[in-house]
């Protein structure tokens, strides 16, 4: 009887330990969420020196945000960069993850490897962008570097281009997470019975076939997780596009994304409309977060 | 026999095409920062004129020297991202280990639901909640202050997930059983022997949540308004948005190098630890 009462005792402590992330998250995220939620029901914003609002509108900032064609551009603009960084990702992931993990290839200095393919993920992304803004600007050295060897007559405007301009954004969201993806799925390649491989070793089977009957449908899950993982943080895709153009999503907006859009709706203190995106942003990414989480309670069973 | 032979033969190739690949993956992700390092040694004649090259030359020290006394508060962007990034990594990462703890080593009424709901919210971007946050911070005077951006980091989702993972594999209960009977409180078997247990997992975190914090830029452009309060990220935009033209391209790039040269260091000192744990922990955004 004493022993259960002091367990008891005990287990208060468990509600004092949780504490400080509760009060935290509830002051710093949740009311927060709350008042954004709250925020894109009212007409608030400022024209010139003049205050207006706020106003109760119900949902008429969501049929003006709707209803405009900008924020389907900025979906469109972030899904398409999006993808442009994804496939490479994930097929030069799969490549390596495959060839790191294949016993019979034995490769040496994977370690070295390693550490290089996941040096971009640390790197500051606003830099990066920067970096690559004058690497890649009309006088900078890439465009010196290819009219020298001879491959343009003259300096290609990287940042006046949609395709180009895109591509670059791409191309840095691809140096930035491949590493990280590679990692991810190699320990799940890991994970896979060995015993799978000599099986189909010892019944004949190809290195390509074992790859695409074996390691791909059992990797299936983790694959999954990674692109959504990935979708949610590409719909959050903000620092580089926004040095790389300063902020305008140039050439003719077709670079700017959801979160550049939210950016300049809080800097012009536009809070219903910019609450409303915050909305639409959240429930979408509400959407996604649950497939993540019934993913990984499935395989938790499994396992 | 002729059949192994032709397989080796096979294998080698195969192998020498592998390190073919890498060889040019590695190249395309070094290649970049080869260039910065290298543009940060030429002097602004040098890189107006000269277009490409891939040796170093001599003005490492000039371009650093116009940075320092240059417009940009540069040592006082290094002093804040160093500071804002130790306190979040600190808080983030005591408190992280705490709330896994208090999950992990206890049984109470709603720890399934406070469990539930943490993997539930684990997901939610900031940028969906920054609306809210900057009105609330502006209520609470807070703006233009660090404080926003340090103390939301002991509610932590991720780096909480990632130490309930390594308790669950490498805390036994027994043990906080036998430090109970000891008669040492809960407090102190926490400080004492649970943290200091935890150390391979804390030092993972701290590198991670240090290198975020130290890299994020969206938040705190939107904070921090005086100059000499801002981080190194908002100078980095502050440097984008002002005419460049005008700019010494060797202090650009100097600027650049500067602002990614720590983490650049710290990480190949323990890139092997790095890459470890980005495996142990299965989930890092």
């Amino acid at each position: 009887m004493k022993k259960q009462s002091k367990v008891v005792q005990y287990n208060k402590w468990g509600y004092i330990f949780l504490l400080p992330f509760m009060i935290v998250y509830i002051v710093f995220q949740l009311i927060p969420l709350i008042s954004t939620i709250y925020n894109s029901f009212f007409e608030n914003y400022r024209v010139g020196l003049q205050q207006i609002g706020p106003n109760f509108i119900g949902i008429q900032n969501y049929v003006q945000l709707f209803s405009t064609p900008d924020i389907w551009q900025y979906l469109a603009n972030t899904m398409i960069m999006w993808i442009m960084g994804f496939i490479p990702q994930i097929l030069v992931s799969l490549l390596l993850g495959a060839w790191f993990t294949n016993p019979s290839l034995r490769l040496k200095g994977q370690q070295f490897f390693k550490t290089v393919i996941y040096l971009p993920n640390l790197i500051m992304a606003s830099a990066f962008a920067m970096l690559f803004f004058t690497l890649f600007s009309n006088e900078g050295p890439i465009n010196s570097m290819l009219v020298g060897a001879g491959f343009f007559a003259e300096n290609y405007k990287w940042l006046s281009h949609t395709l180009s301009a895109r591509s670059l954004v791409a191309l840095m969201n691809f140096l930035m997470w491949f590493g990280n993806t590679t990692i991810l799925l190699m320990s799940g390649m890991l994970g896979i019975d060995p015993s799978l491989y000599e099986a189909a070793e010892v019944d004949g089977a190809s290195s390509t076939q074992i790859f695409y009957k074996i390691t791909l449908p059992l990797l299936r899950p983790i694959l999954i997780y990674v692109m959504i993982t990935s979708l949610i943080g590409g719909l959050q895709m903000f620092d580089v596009p926004q040095i790389l153009t300063n902020g305008t999503g140039d050439p003719a907006r077709t670079t700017m994304t959801l979160i550049m859009y939210l950016n300049k709706h809080l800097y012009s203190k536009n809070f219903g409309l910019g609450g409303a995106l915050s909305v639409f942003l959240f429930v979408v990414t509400a959407i996604l977060s649950i497939l993540v989480f019934r993913i990984n309670n499935a395989t938790e069973k499994k396992n | 026999m002729n059949n192994k032979e032709e397989s080796n033969f096979g294998r080698t190739t195969k192998v020498i095409g592998c390190y073919i690949v890498l060889i040019l993956i590695t190249i395309i992700c070094l290649f970049w920062f080869y260039l910065l390092f290298v543009n940060a040694s030429r002097s602004n004649s040098e890189l107006s004129s000269g277009g490409f090259t891939m040796l170093f030359s001599t003005h490492a020290l000039d371009n650093w020297n116009n940075l320092v006394h240059g417009t940009l508060p540069i040592l006082y962007g290094l002093r804040n991202s160093v500071f804002v990034a130790a306190c979040t990594a600190i808080l983030s990462v005591y408190f992280s280990t705490m709330t896994a703890y208090a999950i992990h080593a206890y049984d109470f009424k709603l720890k399934k639901y406070v469990y539930a709901f943490i993997l539930a919210v684990m997901m939610i971007p900031t940028q969906v909640t920054v609306l809210g946050f900057l009105q609330l911070i502006d209520k609470m005077k807070m703006d233009d202050s660090f404080i926003p951006l340090i103390v939301p980091s002991i509610a932590a989702p991720i780096t909480f997930f990632y130490m309930k993972q390594y308790m669950d594999s490498t805390l036994s209960i027994s043990l906080v059983e036998a430090a109970r009977i000891d008669g040492a409180g809960e407090f102190r078997i926490f400080n004492t022997i649970v943290f200091p247990l935890m150390k391979p997992a804390i030092a993972v975190q701290i590198i991670f949540t240090f290198v975020t914090s130290w890299n994020n830029y969206f938040v705190p452009a939107l904070v921090l308004h005086t100059d000499k309060k801002k981080t190194l990220p908002i100078l980095i935009a502050q440097l984008r948005s002002a005419d460049w033209l005008k700019f010494d391209m060797g202090q650009v790039y100097m600027m650049i190098a500067f602002s990614i040269a720590p983490v650049i260091i710290v990480y190949l000192i323990l890139s092997r630890f790095i890459v470890g744990g980005v495996s142990l922990g299965g989930v890092k955004e």
